[in-house]
């Protein structure tokens, strides 16, 4: 008996201290696989954010007091004046150039280079407007249809063809977006290129997220509350109302703000429906009628970003245009982004279940 | 069998504190069930029911999984009208000689009469106070000192005032699983309900608990009409005045309790409160 569980302790030393089995072996390659592959997508955006921060940096920021580029946050983007006076370097924007020249009685000779100079605030003022209008019609109608899907409505095949086509709407390409926008908003309506065919553009582009996004956070709700507040002899409406929308909100708004801040940087719904490549006046100045702000063009990020790079002859002047407007760009979406998931955990501490 | 004549030993001094006489002869029907059919979609849940359930006395629906006691509770306030493809056949149920799927019913309304507990403790998310006072608030009622009133007086009535008074503003999800349960039949009683249902509503407590609240509901059938849907048949045994066993979806047999549990008129009936199936 002895000799026996010796032999057994033995063997089972073998098996424990021997070589790794085959299973193991493959277990090591294959962390190592997935290992590997999250290091180069975090390799890869760690690139890109570097790129844009440091060069968008240089010219977000500067050296001296206030430290931050003043000029390149509040003006429009004009065009820059590059020249040689009494031995030194200029680099003035348009407005700033005419100043100089007034104090001077000499003609200059200068370089000129469109959209380097000046500032973005008509893009940024244009952007937030943007998302914040998709936003809110985004919300409104995705919403409802959303309660209507997981609340009211008989499952079945007709069900089934509404939330398929919803889910189909998210794989349109943005450009066809923009174009139904146009066709839509723009010439249909009459609204022109201008803020409100720009938000409902946007905002049919988010819906599918919105809509899906809420009808998931809704049907996470336990059923038994909503068996409790109807026993009571709440309505079905007022048990929604009171028991469903409130612990279902943390997980729309989250989701739908990070949809808007996605399809904020979309170019193409935006490019025939609202922006403009150069517009001085912001949509809120020279309106005849209060209403008619809903009508005005802007200019946006994104398609700056896109005007700065690909319609203008390029140089390095332009570049700093490009990596500043990133930047900032960037900036903005990080921060609609942080806005929403530190609601979220507000909302969250607020209801648990 | 011993364990048998210890339940109904219980049972005995359970009835012996409670000086009434037997309930059967004294007690007027307030829940009609008649020749009444019921389906999911096809599948025919519930056989030809006929039942009468009398006023102020705990009635037991008990039978095997998938047996329908569950359906037909939630067929007295309407529950099962949330459930797509449910449908009844033939038949009606009357609550005080109302026919409650009658068009011109108002389902909100009767669930107001008829109130509910779950099997699965189901308190909302919010303060203790305002889980008790939920049922008025959507009856519009506001006003502070009514509502005070309501909440001292239901938890109070659910055995647990002692227990919350100091910390009522706490969420009724920090309370243990017994308490939510207690907290869940004194927000019931909140809109003063005739009738209150209870579907297996100790399933997933402990015997402590389960003891707290089997205690409530002896001491409220003084004043209310429940029906306890349970799995548990010492359960039935203890708190109940009637008892009705049910086998895939009929009605086998509905006797005062301690009739059936001594002496069952039905095979099946014995079978099951035996232990041999079920």
């Amino acid at each position: 008996m002895t000799t026996v569980a010796a032999s057994s302790s033995k063997s089972m030393e073998q098996a424990l201290f021997g070589k790794p089995t085959k299973a193991k072996s493959i277990e090591r390659v294959v962390f190592w696989m997935f290992r590997l592959a999250t290091y180069f997508v975090l390799l890869c955006a760690a690139v890109i954010f570097v790129d844009i921060f440091y060069k968008g940096g240089k010219t977000v920021f500067q050296s001296e007091f206030p430290f931050v580029n003043l000029e390149f946050l509040s003006e429009s983007p004009q065009t820059l004046h590059v020249f040689e006076h009494e031995g030194q370097q200029y680099e003035l924007s348009d407005t700033k150039f005419r100043e100089f020249k007034e104090t001077i009685d000499e003609t200059i000779v200068t370089e000129t280079y469109a959209y380097s100079g000046g500032g973005i605030w008509p893009c940024i003022v244009g952007t937030l407007l943007l998302v914040l209008g998709a936003m809110l019609i985004a919300l409104t109608l995705g919403v409802l249809s959303a309660i209507f899907l997981s609340e009211y409505s008989r499952p079945g095949k007709i069900l089934n063809a509404v939330r398929l086509s919803i889910l189909n709407l998210a794989g349109v390409p943005s450009i066809v977006f923009g174009i139904f926008g146009m066709g839509m908003f723009v010439l249909a309506f009459g609204w022109n290129v201008s803020l409100i065919a720009g938000w409902f553009t946007l905002a049919f582009m988010v819906l599918p997220i919105v809509i899906s996004a809420s009808e998931e956070s809704m049907r996470a709700i336990p059923q038994g509350l909503r068996d409790a507040s109807l026993a009571l002899g709440a309505t079905k409406w007022t048990t929604i109302r009171t028991n469903v929308l409130p612990y279902a909100m943390p997980g729309i708004l989250t989701s739908s703000i990070i949809g808007v801040a996605r399809v904020a940087g979309e170019t193409a719904p935006i490019m025939f429906t609202a922006a403009y490549a150069l517009r001085d006046q912001l949509p809120w100045q020279g309106l005849e009628h209060w209403y008619d702000f809903f009508f005005q063009g802007v200019m946006a990020l994104p398609y700056h970003i896109y005007v700065v790079s690909a319609k203008i002859p390029q140089n390095e002047f332009t570049s700093r245009m490009q990596y500043g407007t990133a930047f900032v760009f960037l900036f903005i979406v990080a921060g609609i982004a942080l806005a929403s998931i530190l609601m979220r955990i507000r909302m969250r501490k607020k209801y648990r279940w | 069998m011993p364990v048998m004549e210890d339940r109904l030993e219980n049972k005995t001094r359970m009835d012996a504190t409670n000086v009434e006489s037997p309930p059967d002869e004294k007690n007027r029907s307030l829940i009609k069930i008649s020749d009444f059919d019921f389906f999911y979609g096809d599948k025919q849940a519930l056989f030809d029911i006929n039942m009468d359930i009398a006023e102020k006395e705990v009635t037991a629906f008990i039978g095997p999984s998938g047996c329908g006691k569950s359906t037909l509770l939630r067929c007295i306030n309407r529950m099962n009208d949330l459930i797509e493809i449910a449908r009844i056949g033939r038949g009606d149920v009357r609550v005080n000689g109302v026919d409650i799927y009658d068009p011109r019913v108002d389902a909100t309304v009767l669930r107001k009469r008829v109130g509910m507990v779950f099997q699965k403790s189901n308190p909302f998310p919010k303060s203790i106070y305002e889980n008790v006072v939920y049922g008025l608030r959507i009856q519009g009622i506001s006003k502070k000192s009514v509502l005070d009133d309501a909440v001292e007086k239901c938890l109070k009535g659910a055995a647990l005032w002692e227990e919350v008074s100091d910390r009522l503003d706490t969420s009724g999800l920090s309370l243990s699983g017994g308490q939510q349960q207690r907290l869940c039949i004194a927000r019931a009683l909140a809109v003063e309900p005739d009738i209150l249902l209870m579907d297996e509503p100790c399933s997933a407590l402990d015997p402590v608990a389960t003891a707290k609240v089997e205690e409530l509901i002896h001491s409220l059938k003084n004043d209310y009409t429940i029906v306890i849907v349970t799995h548990n048949m010492q359960q039935a045994a203890r708190v109940s005045d009637r008892t009705a066993f049910f086998y895939m979806g009929k009605l086998i047999e509905m006797n005062a309790t301690d009739q059936m549990f001594m002496s069952p008129n039905n095979e099946q009936t014995e079978a099951y409160i035996s232990g041999r199936f079920g």
